[in-house]
């Protein structure tokens, strides 16, 4: 078999950094095999925002044609399918059904595979944990052959391979456990938040707690109104099924000039939006697409900060530190001025087995930061925050983070490696953002 | 409900199409060589769309009628009311131009498929029921040295589809010819100098719904039609001095 390969240059959902890679793009399943016997990276949507889908020096593997179905029993729930089938896929399926997601990021556009890699959580995950409790098992292609892997069955590669972002081998087939539901509409209530403390109280309150949680969070305001949200809950409704979640209707087809996104456009928009959203005080129901995937709505949405790219930092505060850590951050970033336009602040519960998995419990923001001459310098100076605080950063969002920085916010680092070890002997499977933090 | 064979369903656009027949739930066979990519993709149509899709074999390589096949097949699975040929090979171009592959570019893109229509198009008369859609190319609109192995057989396949329609319209069995343009597939993926390529699952819907609207010959994505007007145009004594 020969496989064609093209050199393109290759970069993640923020624009940055930019990486040329060989790439490669199998439609025949026995092609996976092949391909874990060469230095190579699997890739899904490419949707991590800096470079944890680009081989570093071997080839990119694109695993969207691989994006079969192979079974679903609407009575159980278990869908099984290739790593490169996508969750707007399996939506598609299983919405009409009365099945849905156990476990969504915020975007559906992000394959199986990748959300595997990433461990991928979702605004319910104080209540489920993350992605990676929902998968059944999955077959991890390794230079040495095929393993099946589940939380009984080569546990140690299962539990190295969730969150390991894809240095562990190439994801083949994956059965996933959906969940029930009756409606596809979602019962939402806004709750203003006027700074971080009320934020905070809100988060942690039993009377608030709902399925689903998160606050939006407007990082430019200061002083008194440091940590000013809007605190969002939902759950499933009852109520008729709808066919799916729907389609892009926006796009943005140029980039932005960089400009667009200032201190001075974004101040207004998030005084707007608080004030906007803040008010919907009373619940109302709203459909699964707004609801969880706000963003899918425009597609190339990246586009809004234009040609330099930008940076997501999503980081991870444990609960005894997180009031004090986020203040400390918030503040930083207020006084710098950089815009993030989003800001999402959401409470996690316990982690899961995954041994590099981003979860555990606490607090984690996200942000998105316009590349701008001094916007690395700032990151720098949250990583100290961050690591002084006890906390990590999510390594599907990074770009930029420094090697000496990793062990310290993942302890279980070491054991990681050691089974990485044995499955990859030969350090095929490297990631430039592997390379770039010294993991394998 | 109809059931539609599709030959060569293993390529991006006979999924496409597969994709958007199934959508309106009829039921599919899919023939091909690779009985494991076959039932794959047999079993995503089944739960994507809820539909019967059954993987069929067949070796385009085989030379020889494909009557007692055919007869075969529908005594299995029952009849076939259309058939979708999207079988093709392009192996690169200095490969093809010698020896034996050269040969196999011809079997495989204009004997094998002809052989098969030939069969279906006997029953379609009988019958005065059924249609009938060819994958051609628009490399086979003009001879360029870059392809003309490819082009030829693709060409000679457009031809022989167009006497087919001419034969069968007095029985009112469709025949319709599909040009695809630079389209999203293996057979292009890393090939240098393609522009504006068409995405395989919109090429599969186009196909489908021009097929309904019981066209002859589409060109996807429609510009092409423009362009390869333009170079069947271009006079041989410029053409033949042309790196294309």
């Amino acid at each position: 078999m020969t496989a064609a390969t093209v050199k393109q240059t290759l970069a993640g959902w923020g624009r940055y950094p930019q990486v040329a890679s060989q790439v490669a793009r199998p439609e025949r399943y026995a092609e996976v095999a092949a391909w874990a016997r060469e230095a190579c990276l699997a890739r899904g949507m490419g949707r991590a925002y800096g470079d944890a889908a680009i081989s570093a020096g071997g080839t990119t593997v694109l695993m969207t044609r691989l994006n079969r179905f192979l079974s679903f029993d609407a009575g159980s729930g278990l869908v099984r399918a290739e790593a490169g089938v996508t969750l707007d896929d399996i939506l598609q399926v299983a919405m009409p059904q009365g099945w849905f997601l156990p476990v969504t990021p915020g975007t559906r556009h992000v394959t199986l595979g990748g959300a595997i890699a990433a461990d991928v959580h979702g605004k319910n995950h104080h209540h489920v944990g993350s992605f990676s409790a929902f998968v059944r098992s999955f077959d991890l292609f390794t230079p040495r052959g095929v393993l099946t892997c589940s939380a009984s069955e080569n546990r140690d590669a299962f539990n190295a391979t969730v969150g390991g972002m894809g240095m562990t081998g190439l994801i083949g087939e994956v059965t996933l456990q959906l969940r029930r539901i009756h409606s596809g509409v979602m019962q939402v209530q806004h709750l203003p938040a006027p700074d971080l403390a009320t934020a905070l109280a809100l988060m942690e309150a039993p009377e608030h707690d709902d399925e689903y949680t998160v606050a939006w969070i407007d990082c430019l305001a200061g002083g008194k109104r440091l940590g000013r949200s809007v605190f969002m809950r939902g759950h499933h409704a009852e109520g008729p099924l709808t066919a799916g979640p729907g389609e892009a209707r926006l796009k943005l087809p140029v980039n932005l000039p960089a400009l667009a996104l200032n201190r001075y456009s974004v101040q207004a928009f998030n005084a707007f939006y608080y004030r906007w959203e803040g008010r919907k005080r009373k619940p109302f129901h709203c459909d699964i697409a707004p609801f969880f995937y706000p963003l899918d709505g425009i597609r190339d949405w990246n586009r809004l900060y234009g040609k330099p790219g930008f940076v997501q930092y999503q980081f991870l505060l444990p609960p005894q530190t997180a009031a004090a850590g986020l203040q400390a951050v918030l503040q930083r970033l207020s006084k710098s001025g950089n815009a993030s336009f989003l800001a999402v602040l959401k409470r996690f519960g316990p982690g899961g087995s995954g041994l590099l998995s981003f979860p555990a419990p606490g607090y984690t923001l996200a942000l998105d930061l316009p590349l701008r001459h001094d916007t690395l310098g700032l990151l720098d100076t949250l990583d100290a925050v961050v690591m002084e605080h006890g906390g990590r950063v999510y390594l599907a969002k990074d770009a930029r983070l420094s090697a000496s920085s990793l062990p310290r916010m993942y302890p279980h680092l070491n054991e990681w490696r050691d089974i990485r070890r044995q499955l990859d002997p030969d350090g095929l499977f490297v990631s430039a953002l592997g390379q770039r933090l010294e993991m394998c | 409900m109809t059931q539609i064979l599709i030959v060569g369903a293993t390529s991006a656009m006979a999924r496409g199409a597969a994709f958007a027949w199934a959508a309106q739930g009829q039921r599919l066979l899919l023939a091909g060589r690779d009985q494991a990519e076959l039932t794959r993709l047999a079993q995503d149509i089944r739960v994507r769309f809820k539909t019967s899709a059954e993987p069929v074999a067949l070796d385009l390589d085989e030379t020889g009628p494909r009557e007692g096949w055919l007869e075969a097949l529908e005594a299995r699975h029952g009849q076939i009311d259309g058939l979708l040929c999207a079988a093709g090979w392009m192996p690169d171009n200095e490969t093809m131009r010698h020896g034996e592959p050269a040969l196999q570019v011809l079997q495989r893109n204009l004997t094998g498929p002809v052989a098969l229509i030939n069969a279906f198009a006997d029953r379609c008369e009988q019958r005065r029921h059924g249609f009938i859609v060819g994958i051609t190319s628009v490399a086979g609109d003009r001879g360029r040295q870059s392809n003309y192995l490819y082009g030829a057989a693709k060409g000679g396949l457009a031809i022989y589809l167009a006497g087919l329609r001419n034969r069968l319209d007095a029985v009112r069995v469709p025949v319709l010819t599909v040009k695809p343009g630079f389209v999203d597939t293996r057979m292009t993926f890393g090939l240098p100098g393609l522009f504006l390529v068409a995405d395989p699952l919109w090429v599969g819907r186009r196909i489908v719904a021009a097929q309904s609207a019981g066209r002859n010959e589409i060109y996807v994505p429609g510009f092409w039609r423009l362009i390869m007007l333009i170079i069947r145009h271009v006079p041989e004594f410029l053409f033949k001095r042309l790196k294309l």
